[in-house]
């Protein structure tokens, strides 16, 4: 029997890999990949609640969070394919020249 | 209606400030002149309505707004005329029609705009001067002290460029917000005893103390409000200002320095009549520093020779003795001069200003000489007025002097009597010797032309230029000559067969001010024929010096040398106020407070504080790296510190 449990279990590790990913990958790709990830762990907790408790609104919420992510790997491709253009580069670290 | 009076000129003085750059100065003199008449007719419709009115109730009001209310204090903008503000308004509309005339003579050698801006200055003095003596309490009388006091320093300064100028103009303006700030703790006083600042509702409560035997509340409230008249209209110790105010221009020096303006201590105390009168002790102290005022002045004018700051003395003279005549209870007396005073004054302020046109600006009596021939409008109205101010019988000063002196005499300050006969002894010789030395004896201006010939050259042009006064300023000298001749009459007492109607008409102004008839009309008469032996006494002694045996002079000056050079230095007064009240302020505002507590205390605290700012944002800003992980983690680290907390709380 799956539980509630189960799928929060697996959603936390979910959002575990996608930290993990944004802290550690040195590609930007890689990167807007992970928050992906992150932000579909967040999702699956949202259905798993909404299922558990006889409710549609997590689910609504979903459907908001997947246009958000939409939007957001469009505007976030686009930065990084004119950072390229920039730099020749995909590593964040060399994209630094903002600081004191 | 009464509202005109000070709106007329206020009207004159929006349109020439706004518009008179670009008008000629026809049109600019125009403006300024029609607002004054507009503003005496009015006066006197209103005057001639006020004397309709049965004598007990004879006082018309006009409130024009209320202007504060604050809990149970109200302070109404009402004009109020009576018989005091009524002789007030004339003096100040009438002789300042002729002085405005005068003026568009006077100053046509100036640019088109800065005729505009004489005019508008002038205008709004007069506005401010009509709301001084027309408001019904000290708040509305208030502003108009402080307008003309602002007037005033615009006009003294009026030729800013010249330093001279613009210093006078501070000095005056520093040296009346000393006196300002006793005016104001006296109302602020006078508030706190009585509850209101009303003058007649002041003089009500007043009415109902006993006078004050010892120094108490009345005292203090009349004796601040007197320091305020002593920078208003120059007495000890803040006279210093008011000779140096001649570096304006000469009608300026007419209107607001002598007619005017440095009157209206004397009406503040006339008005304030029956709250002086319940201070006994304030009083003393007015006719001491009146009595004293006058003598000093009168001893400092008899050696100076500048031509306007011989009649700048004599001013601070006379004023002395109308606060000497308000020392002693004598209010009539005191205004009945004050208003004598301005025709004669304002008459020797324009004559000199004549002389002063037709020498092309030279003020030196030494050398001037011989004018009365190429200046006889001049002459013949300068003499007038040096009569009248002189207190020979017949013309206007003897009959306002005398009445003075009289009155000191009668109310048995016999000390003050004999200083200000002597004072008057002292006012003919130094009026007479500015006669003898300016318009009598030979030309000097021309002997001294042989000594170079740089100077000759410029003293012909002199020569071709000594014209008398030009119409207009020959019609204001000659009407402000009748006046010195007839002014007089109107307070004409019942010795010589008048009705004192002067004194009478001014009554209901004083309350309940006592004053008593004194038939001694033996000892008026006696009085009256020691002070006609003190006038000629003067008129002869000037004679004497300065007409036939200039040798004399010349003699006794170096004889008494020593005496001659503390009054051309003045008794040094100014330069013991600089040493004692003005170098102190400046060594401890410049050691002390500029360069220790300023800059040691308020800017080291802080700049300080700025830089402890700086310093930690030095630091603090290292953690600006510009690295997206490093962002992100703190957000992480962040986000889990906070889910933390919450979690094990």
């Amino acid at each position: 029997m799956v539980t509630l449990n189960h799928y929060l279990i697996l959603s936390a590790i979910l959002f575990a890999i996608g930290t993990a990913g944004v802290f550690l990958r040195r590609n930007l790709i890689t990167i807007l990949l992970s928050i992906e990830i992150m932000l579909n762990a967040v999702n699956l907790t949202f259905v798993a609640f909404g299922r558990a408790l006889g409710s549609a609104d997590g689910q609504i919420i979903v459907f908001f969070v997947m246009t958000v992510a939409a939007a957001e790997a469009a505007v976030g491709l686009a930065i990084v394919i004119s950072l390229f253009r920039h730099r020749e580069s995909l590593n964040p670290d060399s994209f630094a020249s903002l600081k004191w | 209606m009464l509202l005109l009076i000070p709106l007329l000129p206020f009207v004159g003085f929006l349109l020439n400030a706004s518009f008179g750059k670009r008008v000629s100065k026809a049109a600019a003199g125009a403006v300024a002149c029609g607002a004054m008449v507009g503003s005496f007719l009015v006066s006197l419709v209103s005057a001639w309505q006020l004397v309709g009115l049965p004598e007990e109730s004879r006082a018309i009001a006009n409130e024009a707004f209320n202007w504060i209310t604050s809990g149970d204090f109200t302070a109404a903008f009402t004009l109020r005329l009576d018989p005091l503000s009524s002789v007030m308004i004339l003096v100040i509309t009438g002789i300042g029609s002729l002085i405005h005339i005068y003026s568009t003579a006077y100053m046509h050698e100036e640019s088109d705009s800065e005729y505009a801006r004489y005019f508008s200055y002038l205008n709004l003095f007069a506005a401010f001067m009509l709301v001084l003596v027309l408001g019904s309490n000290f708040l509305v009388m208030f502003v108009g002290w402080e307008g003309v006091g602002l007037c005033s320093y615009l006009l003294i300064g009026f030729w800013y460029q010249k330093k001279s100028a613009s210093d006078a103009g501070k000095k005056a303006f520093i040296v009346n917000r000393i006196g300002d700030f006793g005016f104001v703790l006296g109302v602020l006083l006078l508030f706190v005893r009585f509850g209101t600042v009303d003058f007649q509702e002041v003089a009500r409560a007043a009415s109902s103390l006993s006078p004050e035997t010892t120094f108490g509340t009345v005292s203090w409230i009349t004796l601040l409000l007197f320091i305020g008249a002593t920078g208003k209209s120059a007495q000890i110790p803040l006279y210093i200002w008011l000779p140096d105010a001649m570096e304006g221009p000469t009608p300026v020096s007419a209107l607001i320095h002598a007619a005017t303006m440095v009157t209206a201590g004397v009406y503040m105390i006339g008005r304030n009549a029956v709250l002086f009168g319940h201070a006994p002790e304030t009083l003393a102290i007015v006719a001491v520093i009146g009595a004293a005022t006058a003598l000093m002045a009168g001893t400092i004018g008899l050696v100076q020779n500048d031509i306007k700051r011989v009649l700048a003395y004599s001013t601070v003279s006379q004023l002395g003795y109308m606060f000497l005549a308000m020392g002693v209870g004598a209010y009539a007396a005191g205004i009945f001069h004050l208003y004598t005073h301005a025709f004669f004054k304002a008459l020797l302020f324009l004559g000199s200003g004549a002389v002063i046109h037709a020498l092309a600006g030279e003020q030196d009596l030494r050398k001037m000489g011989g004018l009365k021939k190429d200046l006889p409008i001049t002459y013949w109205t300068f003499l007038i007025g040096a009569l009248a101010i002189a207190g020979v019988p017949g013309f206007a000063g003897f009959f306002s002097k005398d009445e003075i002196l009289f009155r000191t005499y009668a109310n048995g300050h016999t000390i003050l009597w004999a200083v200000g006969l002597l004072t008057s002894l002292l006012t003919a010789a130094y009026m007479f010797r500015l006669v003898f030395m300016a318009f009598h004896g030979p030309s000097r201006s021309a002997s001294a032309s042989q000594a170079g010939d740089a100077h000759s050259a410029h003293s012909e042009h002199h020569a071709h230029h000594l014209h008398d006064a030009p119409p207009a300023m020959a019609f204001a000298l000659i009407v402000l000559a009748i006046g010195s001749a007839l002014t007089g009459y109107a307070g004409l007492t019942t010795l010589l067969g008048g009705r004192d109607r002067f004194t009478h008409y001014l009554e209901p102004s004083f309350g309940a001010a006592p004053v008593e008839e004194v038939a001694q009309h033996g000892l008026e008469g006696t009085l009256m024929l020691v002070s006609i032996a003190a006038a000629v006494a003067g008129i002869g002694i000037a004679a004497y010096f300065f007409l036939k045996n200039r040798r004399a002079a010349d003699a006794l000056a170096e004889r008494f040398s020593g005496l001659r050079t503390l009054l051309l230095n003045k008794y040094y007064v100014d330069e013991i106020y600089d040493a004692t009240i003005v170098q102190p302020i400046r060594i401890v505002s410049e050691d002390g407070l500029w360069k220790v507590v300023d800059v040691k205390l308020i800017d080291a605290a802080v700049n300080g504080v700025g830089q402890t700012v700086a310093g930690s944002s030095e630091r603090v800003r290292r953690l600006q790296t510009g690295s997206v992980r490093a962002y992100a983690a703190s957000v992480f680290f962040g986000a889990v510190a906070i889910l933390g907390y919450y979690l094990w709380r």
